[in-house]
C-alpha cells in the first residue's frame, strides 16, 4: 500500500517515519491525538482521487486535513490510518471580475484569498481568527465563520461552487457561477461543515463582493459584562448591523494585551471590538450611532481606530485571543456555544456561576454579535480532580444552552470533541438521519471515521 | 497549545511545509520523546539542527512558548546522547566551541594569525593557485566565508576607560564580543564612542570571556554556564547602570544569566542583578534619550534597517534601531520586505545547513536590493558577514554596517565641523 501510495504520489510525498507522522497526530484541539500510519501530499485533484481508489481497496481510513488548526479534533488522524494533506494544492486559478467569483485549490490559504481579492479591488469577507494559516478547504468543511459574521455570514454563504473527491474515489463537481439555482438537491451544502466525512473537497468556486468604500472602528470598554451585553441588545435592536462586534471579557483581555500590546486597557470588565463599513457616510452615522448607545448604556470608554492600521492591529489582536489564553494555564479548553442574541447576557452569567461554582478559571470572549461565545476553561490535564469538574462544568454548560434553545457548536464543528454532546442535542429523527446520510455517501466509513457521529458499523 | 499559529513565520516551514520543520511539528517531537512515545533518533537530532534558533516563531506566538528554551533543553539532549557524533563533527567541535571560545587569549591569537594571513596576501594568493581545492570539504566550503580580521581588537581601540563627554550621566560595561572582537572592532569602538557623547562613562575590560551564546544554542549547556560564572567573577554588575551588548545573537543569551544560573545559590543573586542591567545598545540609546546629531548639510541617503533575528524576535528591541536610524541626518528610511525573516546566517547555521542557509541569504539579499536602500543597517555579526557574503556574490555593493557606526560617524562629522 505505502508503495502504491509512493509510486502514484512520488516517494517524497509520502511520508512515515515516526519522526515525520507524529507531527500531524493532533490538530488545535487540546488533548486529542493519535499516530497515522502514512501522511500523504497530493498535487492535484486526480491524485486525490486515485489515494481515495487505493484506500478504499484496502480497507484504510483517510483523514483529509488542511493546516491543522480545526478546535474540536476533526482532522485528528485515525490509528493506522492516511492523512490526505492538501496542502501543496494551493493555486488560485481564476478571479472572475464579471461574476465576481474566485476559484481555488482546496489547500489555499484564507488570508491569501482575501488578499488576492483585495489586490483585484474586491472582498472576501469570511475571516476565522486563524486565517493566516487556516486553508480554505478547511473552512469550508467546518462551514467557519470569522470576524466579520455579523453582517457577511459565514464560510457557506461565500461558497457557489466545489469539486469533491467522493468515498468511491469518483469526483463530481456542485453549484456553478449562477446566483440562482436550484437544480435538484442543494448537495453543496451538504458538503459545506461536513468535516471530511462526506467528500474530500479539491476546489472551490468562491463568490466575492465589492470592497465596502469606508470603515470605521470602535473600542468600548465597560465595568461590567451586563452592560457589554445590553450594548449589544441596543445596537442590534437600533437596529444596526454592523461588520463586526466582538467581546472580550477582563481575563481575555489581559491575555491578549500582554501578547499583542495594542493599548487594550486592562482594568475593564469588558470590551466590544465594533467595526462598521459601506459608504462612507452610512459609515459616519452609524459609527455615531453605536458610540452613543454604547454610552448610553454605560460604556465606561469609547475609543475610535485613528487609521486602517490601527483598527487592523486591533482586529490582529482578537484574532489572537484563543492562543494567547494559554499564557495562564497549561491546558485551554475551548468551547463554541451559540444562543439566541436575546439571551446573551443570560448566559454570559450563567457561565459565571459555573465557573464559581466548579471552582474552574473560565474566560469567555466570542463574536458576540452571532450570540456565539467562547468559553474558555483554563485548566491542566494532568490535574485529574480539576478536570473531572471540568467536564460536569461543560455539560452543565451544554445543558443550559440547549435550555435557552442555542447549539453546541457555532462554528468550530463537532469532530471528536462534541459527539456526545451532539447526541444530545439532536432528536431521535435528526440523528438516525445524519448516520443515514454518512452511510449512503461513505457506506464503508472511511471518510474521516468517528468523526461527528460513531463510526458506521458494517 | 498547538494552535499553528506560528507556522506561516516560520522559515523552514515555509521552506519545506512539512509540520515537523515547523516550530509546533519540532515540540510536538520533544514532547514524544518526554512522554515515551518516541526516541530520541538521529532523525530527531537532525531536525532539531535543521531548525535556525531564529525565534520568528516567538514572536508569533499569542500563548508565549518559550520555544528557544525548549530548543536548547533539546539539543543539549541531542549532544548528551551523542547523536550526531562524527569524528569529523566531533574535531569540529574540539576546535571551536570547547577551544577557541572558551578561551579569549587563544581566539585573539588565532586571530592575529588569520589576520597575518589576510594581510600577507596569502589568503588571495592561495585561493588563485587553487591550493584551497586541497583542504578537506567541509574546510573547502566554509573558506570563502571566513571573515576579514580587523587590523586592531577592541582593546587596541577603546580604552579601559572612555570618559563620558559633557558630564557623567551613567555607568556602564561595554561587551565587546569574540567575533565583534575580531572582526567589528570598529563596531565596538562606535559603540564606545556614542556612549560617551550621551553621557556615559564606558567601562572596557581588556580581556574578555565569550558570553557563551555560541555554547547555549549549540547544546552545550555546562559550558555555557562555566562562561557565564566566569563572566560574573570578573564582572560585578552591581557597579553599573548597564551592560551594554552590541550584537543580537550575544544580547538575547546574555539577557538570560538569571535562567541559566537559577539552579546555583551562589550566582542566583548576582545573575539576576546582570539579567535586570543587560541593553541592547540601541535600546539603551532610547532609553536615555540619545541626542540626534546635526549635519544640515548631510547628502540624502536611502537606508534599510535588516532585523537580526535574536535582535528583535529574542530581544524585542525593534523599534529601537529604527528610532536611531531615523535621527540620523540625511538617511531617508526605507523598510524592505521580510526585515524581520532570517538571512540564514544564525550563529553557525551558514555551516551546519550550507543549502537552506543558502537559499534564505539569496532571499534577503534580494529584498534588501529591491528596497533600493545604498545602506543596510544591521545590528549583528552573523548578519553582517552573511548578507556581505551574499551582496559580493551578487556583485553588488551596497555598504553594510552596524548602526551604532553610522551614528558614531555622525557625531564625528558633527565634531569636525564645529571644533571645540
Ligand atoms: C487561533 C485560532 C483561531 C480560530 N478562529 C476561528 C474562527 O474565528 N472561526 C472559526 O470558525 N474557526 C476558527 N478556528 C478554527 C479553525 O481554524 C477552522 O475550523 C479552520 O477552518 C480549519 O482549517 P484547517 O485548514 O486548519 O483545517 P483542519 O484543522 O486541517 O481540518 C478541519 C476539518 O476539516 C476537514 N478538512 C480539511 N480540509 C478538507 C478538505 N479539503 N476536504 C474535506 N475535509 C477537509 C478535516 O478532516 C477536519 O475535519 C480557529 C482556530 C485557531 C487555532
Amino acid at each position: 500500500m505505502i508503495e502504491e501510495l509512493r509510486s502514484l504520489l512520488g516517494p517524497e510525498h509520502v511520508l512515515t517515519e515516526p519522526e515525520d507522522v507524529v507531527p500531524y497526530g493532533f490538530d488545535g484541539a487540546a488533548a486529542l491525538k493519535q499516530r497515522p500510519a502514512a501522511v500523504v501530499f497530493p498535487a492535484d485533484t486526480g491524485e486525490v482521487a486515485g489515494i481515495v481508489k487505493l484506500c478504499r481497496e484496502r480497507r484504510v481510513p483517510v483523514v483529509s486535513r488542511g493546516s491543522g488548526t480545526g478546535l474540536s479534533g476533526g482532522s485528528v488522524p485515525v490509528a493506522g490510518g492516511v492523512v490526505l494533506c492538501l496542502q501543496r494544492m494551493k493555486r488560485i486559478l481564476a478571479i472572475d471580475r464579471r461574476n465576481l467569483t474566485m476559484e481555488v485549490e482546496a489547500g489555499v490559504i484564507t488570508q491569501d484569498i482575501f488578499a488576492a481579492a483585495d489586490e483585484a479591488g474586491l472582498f472576501y469577507p469570511p475571516d476565522p481568527g486563524s486565517m493566516k494559516i487556516s486553508t480554505i478547504g478547511g473552512n469550508v468543511a467546518e462551514n467557519s465563520g470569522g470576524l466579520r459574521g455579523l453582517k457577511y455570514g459565514v464560510t457557506r454563504d461565500y461558497v457557489m461552487g466545489m469539486e469533491v473527491v467522493l468515498a468511491d474515489g469518483s469526483t463530481c463537481w456542485l453549484g456553478n457561477k449562477c446566483v440562482k439555482d436550484v437544480a435538484g438537491y442543494n448537495l453543496r451544502d451538504l458538503f459545506i461543515g461536513s468535516e471530511g466525512t462526506l467528500g474530500i473537497v479539491t476546489r472551490v468556486l468562491l463568490k466575492l463582493l465589492p470592497k465596502p468604500a469606508a470603515r470605521q472602528t470602535l473600542l468600548a470598554t465597560f465595568e461590567a459584562m451586563d452592560t457589554a451585553a445590553a450594548t449589544v441588545s441596543a445596537i442590534i435592536a437600533s437596529p444596526i448591523i454592523p461588520c463586526t462586534l466582538e467581546f472580550l471579557d477582563r481575563r481575555t483581555i489581559r491575555c491578549v494585551e500582554e501578547f499583542a500590546k495594542v493599548g487594550l486597557p486592562g482594568d475593564a470588565e469588558a470590551l466590544l471590538l465594533v467595526e462598521t463599513d459601506g459608504h462612507p457616510a452610512a459609515v459616519a452615522d452609524e459609527a455615531a450611532r453605536i458610540e452613543q448607545l454604547a454610552r448610553e448604556h454605560g460604556a465606561t470608554t469609547v475609543a475610535r481606530a485613528a487609521d486602517a492600521e490601527e483598527a487592523a492591529r486591533l482586529a490582529t489582536a482578537r484574532r489572537s485571543a484563543f492562543s494567547a489564553l494559554a499564557r495562564i494555564r497549561p491546558t485551554t479548553i475551548l468551547e463554541d456555544v451559540t444562543v439566541p442574541r436575546s439571551e446573551l447576557a443570560g448566559m454570559i452569567r450563567f457561565i459565571e456561576e459555573v465557573a464559581a461554582r466548579h471552582q474552574l478559571e473560565i474566560a469567555t470572549f466570542g463574536h458576540f454579535g452571532d450570540g456565539n461565545l467562547h468559553p474558555t476553561i483554563l485548566t491542566d490535564e494532568r490535574n485529574a480532580a480539576e478536570m473531572h469538574r471540568v467536564e460536569l462544568a461543560l455539560e452543565e454548560i451544554f445543558a443550559q444552552t440547549m435550555k435557552l434553545g442555542g447549539t453546541i457548536t457555532g462554528e468550530h464543528g463537532v469532530g471528536l470533541a462534541k459527539k456526545q454532546a451532539l447526541r444530545e442535542q439532536f432528536d431521535e429523527a435528526s440523528y438516525r438521519l445524519l448516520g443515514m446520510i454518512k452511510r449512503t455517501l461513505d457506506p464503508d466509513g472511511l471518510l474521516n471515521p468517528g468523526k461527528i457521529i460513531e463510526p458506521v458499523e458494517s | 497549545m498547538h494552535c499553528g499559529m506560528c507556522l506561516p513565520d516560520c522559515p523552514t516551514y515555509n521552506e519545506t511545509g512539512r509540520e515537523r520543520n515547523s516550530p509546533r511539528g519540532r515540540i510536538a517531537l520533544m514532547r514524544g520523546i518526554a512522554d515515551g512515545e518516541l526516541e530520541a533518533s538521529r532523525e530527531f537530532a537532525g531536525e532539531m539542527s535543521y531548525c535556525l534558533g531564529c525565534l520568528a516563531c516567538t514572536s508569533a506566538c499569542p500563548a508565549g512558548v518559550d520555544y528557544a528554551h525548549l530548543l536548547e533543553s533539546a539539543r543539549a539532549e541531542v549532544e548528551d546522547r551523542g547523536l550526531l557524533d562524527t569524528p569529523w563533527r566531533r574535531a569540529v567541535r574540539a576546535v571551536t566551541i570547547h577551544g577557541l571560545f572558551l578561551r579569549p587569549r587563544l581566539l585573539r591569537a588565532a586571530g592575529r594569525m588569520l589576520r597575518l594571513w589576510q594581510a600577507s596576501g596569502m589568503q588571495s594568493a592561495s585561493r588563485r593557485l587553487g591550493l584551497v581545492r586541497l583542504l578537506p570539504r567541509p574546510l573547502r566550503e566554509a573558506e570563502p566565508l571566513t571573515p576579514e580580521i580587523q587590523a586592531r581588537f577592541s582593546d587596541e581601540r577603546i580604552e579601559e576607560i572612555t570618559p563620558a563627554r559633557g558630564g557623567r550621566r551613567h555607568r556602564v560595561l561595554l561587551l565587546t564580543g569574540c567575533v565583534q572582537d575580531l572582526v567589528f572592532s570598529d563596531v565596538n569602538q562606535a559603540t564606545a564612542e556614542v556612549l560617551a557623547e550621551n553621557g556615559c562613562e564606558v567601562v572596557t575590560p581588556r580581556t574578555q570571556d565569550c558570553c557563551g551564546s555560541l555554547h547555549a544554542h549549540n547544546g552545550e549547556i555546562e559550558a555555557a554556564k562555566r562562561l557565564a560564572r566566569r563572566q560574573l567573577d570578573a564582572i560585578d554588575p552591581e557597579s553599573y547602570d548597564a551592560i551594554i551588548s552590541n550584537a543580537g545573537g550575544c544580547g538575547s543569551h546574555l539577557r538570560h544569566y538569571d535562567r541559566l544560573l537559577a539552579e546555583e545559590p551562589q550566582y542566583r543573586e548576582r545573575a539576576a542583578a546582570w539579567s535586570r542591567r543587560l541593553r541592547d545598545i540601541h535600546e539603551w540609546l532610547v532609553e536615555i534619550g540619545f541626542r540626534a546629531p546635526l549635519d544640515p548639510a548631510a547628502a540624502v541617503r536611502r537606508v534599510t534597517y535588516h532585523e537580526s533575528c535574536h535582535l528583535c524576535h529574542g530581544q524585542g528591541v525593534s523599534r529601537q534601531p529604527r528610532e536611531l536610524l531615523g535621527a540620523l541626518p540625511g538617511v531617508e528610511l526605507v523598510e524592505s520586505a521580510d526585515a524581520t525573516t532570517c538571512c540564514g546566517s544564525a550563529g553557525i547555521y551558514n555551516l551546519t545547513q550550507p543549502e537552506t542557509a543558502t537559499r534564505l541569504q539569496q532571499r534577503k539579499v534580494g529584498h534588501l536590493l529591491d528596497s533600493g536602500a545604498e545602506v543596510i543597517a544591521t545590528a549583528n555579526p552573523g548578519c553582517h558577514l552573511q548578507i556581505g557574503n551574499g551582496l559580493r556574490e551578487a556583485g553588488r555593493q551596497p555598504r553594510v554596517v552596524h548602526p551604532v557606526v553610522l551614528l558614531a560617524e555622525a557625531y564625528r562629522r558633527e565634531r569636525e565641523r564645529a571644533p571645540e
